[in-house]
């Protein structure tokens, strides 16, 4: 199979080459982990929130059908259009025709992963619109071109000197100023221009409800809310799976939300858009792009309960250490990789293994999605269908052959050891990839096998 | 229409023969304490001021003493001094109002959460385009938790409800906390006993 150029090893190598920055972002990350779980232990029944919440979830999968058909009638009811995208393509064609029909080309938007997914920004630009990211952090990397980084903290990556240079250049602040009070207040002034002129805000969807056709968003910055509330026209962006049933099921979510991710008691705004305000149009989009085929897999379907709050990214050893971009998809980290693959197989195929399989992950997951599992069963699927370099094919046929057979891997094991004794830069080399950054142990005189049967007979039998 | 139909019928094949059931959401039972006392504790370590007062008239002195004679005020609360706004106003003309007062539904324990309602607005827009923001909570009126909060939503029929927890804010510089990313820089809760 053909490899792909830059995959999340290379990508990490990269990112790897600055190793006080990657230290760093380690610890900025860990940080927010620790916070998250100061949150979750000052509620004594938050192992039974995780636990309904991952019930509500896979009650919504198994019934999405009449959950989305409700959702539907709710939502047309209350004066809102309601469209159906297949793909990434139908969903951006729809949020351009509205936008043409309006005769708009500034719009502003809050964050949505799923528009990140579909290469909204991209399409629009390519239509002569310009879009305008309002969460600073995806503003900040909107303004150096790049995807966001992480799918709650966009520019986590990003040092202050360098957000201080970035907005000299695009916004004028004084050279060397990086004080993030500063810096903030100068995008404030910034985009309020944009909200006071724009006439379409879109924003994503963070739970749709079956029950009462209202859309939630949820936001620290208020930045979805003044797009809304100062435009003439509001589309909501959301995949399928959004759907939850009732409104009192947000007890349980919103509860979960804003601890998981970033360690706060919930989010500064939880708005729940039901009707257009007067004289403004309300649209959603409901996008499946490979949605509804994943729901078909057994083993990856519950991937589909995400919230999207990011804890498995800050608990992720492997994301810590080698950024969000080094995953080249929209969505980084352990769910990112065990989503990704199902949209694409093939581009996405290094991603499952990007990671220790510790399981800290699904540990986190405040919707119990069992994340390193599907990592695992990734692996499975991907070496099957012919989807891993012919290197690590040959190194995982190379195990399965020695490690199956004892005769084989005992003598392997004292070859092993001759080597690294004897010629050690036959493994401490570049070549090898467990040499990269540490030393490789010192050779044992005996393998364990050989110990135990020396020990056992001087010591007798005596277990 | 085409999507519509294809999705859907994707979506109507059976998964399994045994689909999972909607659990019962639990009533958890509400942690120790005054939930007044909580609900300040916690608005407090989300960048949120707490006034007790024990009448109207104390949040009015309050705000007197905290804005200037020229600020631009508006109240939504008949019992609070500020200008009222006309119906069907642009949403742009409020980019100047220094402050608005709001009397939200009720607020949550838990997480120092607010519900407020389109009706209580005045406008949507001024919750999050003025610069600061005050609301008057009852004593009386704070929940536990958002379990119970969405017991006294209940089916309302709301154009548009928020829950404000906090002034607007970003960590997304280096995760140093800023209050006042695009919305109001500062929220005061006057908790009124009566």
């Amino acid at each position: 199979m053909e490899q792909k150029i830059q995959d999340h090893a290379i990508l990490a190598d990269k990112f790897n080459k600055d190793i006080p920055r990657v230290d760093w972002h380690d610890k900025t990350l860990w940080f927010i982990r620790e916070k998250r779980d100061k949150a979750a232990w000052q509620i004594a029944e938050w192992e039974e929130l995780r636990e309904a919440a991952s019930q509500v979830k896979n009650n919504v999968l198994d019934n999405l059908h009449d959950y989305l058909l409700e959702f539907e009638k709710q939502a047309q009811q209350n004066g809102v259009t309601v469209h159906w995208a297949a793909n990434a393509e139908e969903h951006n064609r729809i949020v351009h025709a509205i936008i043409k029909e309006h005769g708009v080309t500034d719009i502003v938007k809050s964050k949505s992963m799923l528009t990140e997914e579909c290469h909204l920004n991209e399409y629009l630009q390519q239509q002569g619109i310009t879009v305008v990211d309002t969460d600073l952090g995806e503003r900040i990397v909107q303004l150096a071109g790049e995807p966001p980084s992480h799918i709650v903290l966009p520019c986590i990556h990003w040092k202050k000197e360098e957000i201080g240079e970035l907005f000299h250049q695009h916004l004028g602040t004084p050279k060397g100023n990086a004080d993030p009070q500063f810096l903030t207040a100068a995008a404030r002034e910034h985009l309020r221009q944009r909200f006071m002129t724009s006439r379409v805000a879109i924003t994503g969807v963070n739970f749709a409800v079956a029950e009462t056709g209202e859309v939630v968003v949820c936001t620290n910055e208020g930045n979805a809310d003044l797009g809304v509330q100062l435009a003439e026209v509001h589309i909501a962006c959301m995949g399928i799976e959004k759907i939850i049933p009732q409104r009192k099921h947000l007890g349980i979510f919103l509860r979960l939300l804003a601890r998981s991710a970033t360690g706060q008691p919930v989010t500064t705004y939880s708005s729940h858009f039901r009707k257009p305000r007067p004289g403004q149009t309300m649209h959603i989009v409901l996008v499946d792009n490979g949605r509804s085929e994943r729901l078909q897999q057994e083993s990856f379907r519950n991937a589909l309960k995400c919230i999207r709050c990011g804890a498995c990214m800050n608990t992720c050893p492997v994301y810590r250490r080698s950024g969000g971009h080094s995953y080249h998809y929209a969505i980084a980290g352990p769910i990112g990789s065990i989503l990704a693959p199902g949209l694409d197989m093939k581009k996405h195929a290094d991603l499952p293994f990007a990671s220790t399989l510790c399981g800290s992950c699904s540990n986190v997951c405040p919707v119990k999605i069992n994340i390193h599992e599907q990592l695992y069963e990734w692996r499975q699927v991907l070496v099957k269908s012919g989807h891993v370099s012919p290197v690590k094919k040959a190194g995982i046929s190379g195990m399965a052959a020695v490690l199956s057979r004892p005769g084989i891997y005992k003598v392997s094991g004292a070859v092993g050891r001759w080597f690294m004794k004897y010629i050690p830069a036959l493994v401490n080399n570049k070549l090898n990839p467990w040499y990269k950054q540490r030393e490789m142990p010192a050779v044992p005189k005996q393998s364990f096998n050989e110990w135990y049967r020396q020990n056992r007979k001087q010591n007798g039998k005596q277990s | 229409m085409e999507s519509r139909a294809k999705i859907l019928q994707a979506l109507s094949k059976k998964f399994t023969d045994h689909p999972a059931p909607l659990p019962d959401v639990k009533a958890f039972p509400p942690t120790a304490g005054d939930p007044v006392d909580k609900f300040e504790f916690i608005l407090r370590g989300i960048g949120g001021r707490t006034v007790r007062v024990s009448s109207y008239t104390e949040i009015d002195e309050y705000i007197a003493k905290e804005y200037t004679s020229g600020a631009r005020i508006i109240s939504l609360v008949k019992e609070v001094a500020g200008s009222a706004i006309t119906p069907d106003i642009d949403p742009h003309t409020f980019e100047n109002v220094d402050l608005v007062v709001l009397q939200p539904h009720f607020g949550v324990a838990e997480n120092g959460a607010a519900w407020i309602t389109s009706d209580r607005m005045g406008d949507r827009a001024l919750p999050f385009i003025s610069q600061h923001i005050a609301l008057v909570i009852t004593t009386d009126s704070i929940l536990h938790t958002m379990h119970e909060a969405y017991e006294q939503i209940g089916n309302a029929d709301h154009p548009f409800g928020t829950f404000i927890a906090g002034p607007s804010k970003t960590a997304d510089i280096e995760q140093s906390l800023v209050l006042g990313a695009h919305g109001p820089k500062s929220m005061t809760v006057f908790l009124l006993s009566r």
